[in-house]
């Protein structure tokens, strides 16, 4: 009887709860299945606390899927997702065709002056600020302290690629699973050719001349790619062509790793204990540079933008605004320590004493200012953009063309095929574009 | 025997499931027929035009084209050819008798429920990782180099895959043909001094024939469209090594969302899995007939 | 002559068949124990094959991530749904096609089939849009009504090739006897349609569970099933492989437990009319 009166009034309560809940408006939000992003699903808490008139329900996607489903669905205006997740290389693509509700209407408290310059003129077209940026990144060289002192090595603040090669060199210790350097070799524009580009950008290369054709077959490529293979292929772990950001970033938590050059972000993980058997054996540097002006590091950051067409503007940019807010940075520093804090949005976080006492923060910040999307190249070049070509064909072709360098490094083609290769679909593409006439 | 009315009855009963079905087929091939010859990218919105073959054009003189098609026949090919001989092995295995074969029978038939996305992330991370994997820590123990399976064998990998999934279900269908042999027939073999070599090859392969076809039929309409794998494990590459056709297309279509030029590739594909289909219906509307 | 085994001969081939059995099964057995493991232990090399410390804590942070329970209960509405919704146009079709054939019967069968082989991600924009226009993305309406049209000729076949098998002349006998087709169809046929009926079912809602591309493309939260929710752990963050163990397990372990309890009805059919 008591039973049978306890979950009577249960079932009262429940009623009660969702006729108070009547009002709510739901919102759907696309996001990819990063660390930051899993965290912040874990502090909804809060949000729902201050907007209880709004529920959130989550899509979280592996990256490419992600890119692939919520790209689909705003070309057709599908109106499956009210928030999307996206990068600095859809914003500008998206807002010129009026995809995006412009959030300029943000309140004063927002403070989007306040969003670092670099990040912030990606996501502005004409005076209208697109996306809100979530985290920032650039990329940075990861070490292990310990084998760089055991190598006899001192690593420097902003080192060239010589020593890259040579400290990966004194750091292989192949019996021990020790291997000097961790690259990505995963084909895709946003995996091995996010580096190999940025990284080819140091060494004097670049994607097209001004005239857009395409430039695979200069000799900064060929010294860029050979390079790049020779690393690996001497000091590089087994199984690199199938390496992304993810695979690395457990090789070199595993200790597998000596060097690293990776996203910025990745230094939170790296240094957590939790995660990271060598987080208090880890230092950061500036990515290598070839002496020729500019170093090979890109800039990206996650944003969440909203689709024009959406029902609910309103309430997504509510949810934008807390998301992208300071006072989401404290909430996750309350809870989860400064190191935790998503990276790379505001030069707030960097003027903050607490933030400064991060060891990747300052490394991080110099990274992301040394990196100009609007000049990213030594010699000139018609396109926006440092570690992808800010066009709509960019996508297929740089996973296309990351396909041949990922070929190359699993040894099935050599350098100069690879090249050539990527040199002709290149070509093929942008001629069937409409670019070369 | 079938009555002028019973044909009406019979006509009717179909009806639903074909007009269905055609439904299904026109709609979606007319449109994708349609934006075949068009210049059509959903990042380039009002830029629409009729570009005629242009498509099919490029499509067809992609280099990674030919090698497509190549690597589609071999991840059918290769599959079925592991799954029948696996099949029939694991058949005849499983109709010995032996303690425990209703357990036995459930650990064989298990990888037919598992999702091929489910398969390939375990596959892919837990077993044929070259640092991590299980694969790689048997070989250090032996002191072998760790081989590096999607880098060496990409596709090999993937068959090896599908073929774990689409074993338990050849093992089924020829271990109840197998059962249902006569055994009389069989004993008399033997009494007649035939070998269990000769038994297998004259008696047991000509009463599995039938079962083979339908195995062959089956799963080669799903393997000519085997998608998840590759996407989740080398996402066609290293180079095209390991792209099908079917990824190929999703290449054209959804990373380019050039819905043209996916479109060409679909029709293209729509065309040879028809002759695929031609050539199989052949071969086993012969097989089934006896 | 009695087929006379050898004790000898059967342990031999215990030994041999649970061997292979187990080797088979081995990749779902590991999967199963990697998600009680921390993640160090995931990678611990030599393995841990029993003497780790068990922890739940992985399917607590899967749950914490995804709400499972939704995820489940889209998969199973969506793929008994689109099985019960397959079986309601395959049986008169595949009746009428076994017990009055025509001419072109075997040709109707082979194009249904035929139509299995488009390749979906051809026609995936054009259904795209027109599903948007008619209201049906992220509806389970709307994943019922593809995967039913995606299963429907195999549905067909095998419930065809099971009809066969019913030999004619029980008919005949029944109508001699003056029964009705009402009582034709209750009494005389039913039952023996039955089994195959029953695997047909099971048959298909293993491929509706597991079939990944369109469930996935065509949701996004409400009715995203269990395909979608393993589709974000695909290449999660660092060390995942005991997260990723969890949730594949919670992934496939309903489908294999329904697998193993009907097994005995699910072989039954199917045999495709491969024996005879």
């Amino acid at each position: 009887m008591n039973m049978k009166l306890r979950a009577l009034m249960g079932a009262c309560a429940l009623g009660a709860l969702s006729t108070t809940a009547f009002a709510e408006t739901t919102i759907t939000v696309a996001t990819v299945n990063n660390g930051d992003m899993i965290r912040m699903q874990g502090l909804m808490e809060d949000f729902n606390k201050k907007h209880p008139d709004i529920k959130v329900q989550w899509v979280t996607l592996e990256e490419n899927v992600l890119r692939q489903r919520v790209t689909q669905d705003i070309a057709t205006k599908g109106g499956q997702f009210d928030v999307m997740t996206i990068g600095t290389y859809e914003v500008p693509i998206w807002g010129q065709r009026g995809w995006l509700a412009d959030l300029n209407d943000l309140p004063a408290s927002y403070d989007a002056n306040d969003i670092l310059p670099a990040i912030r003129n990606g996501l502005t077209i004409e005076g209208k600020l697109y996306a809100a940026p979530f985290y920032g990144e650039s990329s940075m060289v990861m070490y292990r302290t310990d084998l760089m002192k055991a190598a006899g090595l001192d690593m420097p603040a902003a080192p060239t690629w010589d020593f890259i090669k040579q400290a990966a060199e004194k750091m292989t210790d192949k019996s021990k699973e020790q291997y000097g350097i961790c690259l990505r070799g995963k084909a895709g524009w946003g995996e091995n050719m996010a580096f190999l580009t940025a990284m080819s950008n140091s060494y004097g290369a670049r994607w097209f001349d001004e005239k857009w054709k395409p430039q695979f077959d200069t000799a900064a490529w060929k010294a860029t790619l050979t390079d790049y293979l020779d690393m690996m292929n001497k000091f590089g772990p087994p199984g690199a062509s199938a390496n992304g950001f993810n695979e690395n970033l457990a090789l070199f938590q595993s200790g597998k790793c000596g060097m690293w050059i990776d996203a910025t972000v990745a230094a939170s993980f790296v240094t957590n204990p939790k995660d990271s058997k060598v987080a208090d054996k880890v230092g950061f540097a500036l990515a290598p540079d070839k002496g020729l002006g500019k170093r090979g590091n890109w800039l990206w950051a996650w944003n969440l933008g909203i689709p024009a067409g959406s029902k609910k503007v309103e309430a997504a940019k509510t949810f934008v605004e807390w998301a992208t807010s300071k006072d989401y940075l404290s909430l996750v520093a309350s809870k989860e320590g400064w190191a935790n804090v998503p990276p790379g949005t505001r030069t707030s976080l960097y003027e903050n004493p607490e933030y400064a006492k991060v060891p990747f923060a300052k490394m991080t910040l110099e990274s992301i200012n040394a990196a100009d999307p609007t000049h990213p190249t030594v010699d000139p070049v018609p396109y926006v953009g440092v570690q992808f070509v800010a066009i709509p064909e960019f996508q297929g072709l740089g996973t296309a063309v990351g396909q041949q360098f990922s070929a190359a490094l699993a040894g099935q083609i050599t350098a100069d095929k690879a090249l050539e290769n990527a040199q002709a679909l290149t070509v093929r593409e942008m001629t069937k574009a409409g670019y070369i006439k | 025997m079938a009555t002028k009315h019973s044909r009406a009855a019979a006509r009717l009963m179909i009806s639903p499931a074909v007009l269905l079905l055609l439904g299904w087929m026109i709609v979606p091939l007319a449109m994708t027929l349609y934006f075949s010859f068009q210049r059509y990218n959903l990042l380039m919105p009002g830029m629409e035009e009729w570009i005629g073959l242009a498509n099919y054009q490029y499509f067809l003189t992609d280099p990674a084209f030919f090698d497509a098609l190549i690597n589609t026949l071999l991840l059918v090919g290769g599959v079925l050819v592991i799954t029948i001989i696996g099949g029939i092995f694991l058949a005849l295995l499983l109709d010995q008798p032996f303690f425990g074969q209703g357990v036995v029978r459930i650990l064989v038939i298990a990888p037919f429920f598992v999702m091929p996305t489910v398969s390939s992330l375990v596959w892919k991370n837990m077993f044929l990782n070259p640092v991590n994997g299980l694969f790689a820590h048997a070989a250090k123990a032996l002191g072998l180099q760790p081989y590096d399976f999607f880098a060496q064998a990409p596709l090999a990998s993937i068959i090896g895959i599908v073929s774990w999934q689409w074993l338990p279900f050849a093992t089924l269908i020829l271990l109840t043909a197998l059962q249902s042999l006569d055994q009389e027939q069989l004993e008399a073999a033997e009494m007649d001094g035939a070998g269990p070599l000769s038994r297998f090859f004259y008696i047991m392969v000509p009463h599995l024939a039938r079962a083979i076809t339908v195995v062959i039929l089956i799963q080669t309409i799903f393997l000519l469209s085997v998608f998840a794998e590759i996407l989740v494990t080398t996402n066609g590459g290293p180079g095209t090594s390991s792209t099908n056709l079917t990824y190929l297309i999703y290449a054209q279509s959804l990373l380019q969302f050039d819905v043209g030029g996916g479109s060409a590739g679909g029709v293209v594909a729509i065309v040879l899995a028809n002759i695929v289909a031609i050539f199989l219906m052949r071969m086993i509307g012969k097989n089934l007939e006896a | 002559m009695a087929r006379q085994v050898k004790t000898s001969r059967k342990i031999a081939f215990t030994v041999i068949a649970w061997g292979v059995g187990l080797a088979i099964f081995f990749p779902i057995l590991w999967t199963f124990l990697t998600s009680f493991k921390t993640e160090a232990d995931a990678i611990a090399d030599p393995p841990l094959f029993l003497n780790f410390h068990w922890t739940l804590e992985n399917y607590t942070a899967v749950q914490e991530r995804s709400d499972y329970f939704s995820h489940f209960m889209n998969s199973v509405i969506i793929s008994v749904g689109s099985t019960l919704a397959g079986l309601v146009i395959a049986v008169p079709a595949a009746w009428a096609m076994a017990f009055v054939p025509g001419k072109r019967t075997k040709d109707v069968l082979m194009w249904m089939l035929s139509t299995k082989m488009l390749p979906p991600v051809g026609v995936l924009v054009p259904l795209y849009l027109l599903f948007r226009d008619a209201g049906l993305l992220d509806t389970r309406i709307g994943l019922v009504i593809v995967l039913t049209l995606i299963n429907l000729p195999i549905i067909i076949w095998m419930l065809y090739t099971y009809f066969r098998e019913i030999p004619g002349e029980i008919l005949e006998a029944a109508r001699m006897d003056g029964a009705s087709l009402k009582a034709e169809i209750l009494y005389v046929l039913t039952p023996m349609a039955v089994p195959g009926i029953a695997s047909t079912l099971l048959l298909n809602i293993i491929l509706a569970w597991n079939e990944a591309f369109w469930t996935l493309n065509l949701t996004a939260a409400n009715a995203a099933p269990l395909t979608a929710f393993i589709a974000s752990y695909s290449s999660p963050e660092g060390l995942f492989y005991a997260k990723l163990s969890a949730a594949s397990t919670m992934a496939i372990a309903p489908i294999l437990i329904m697998g193993w309890f009907s097994q005995k009805q699910l072989v039954r059919g199917l045999t495709f009319g491969a024996v005879k």
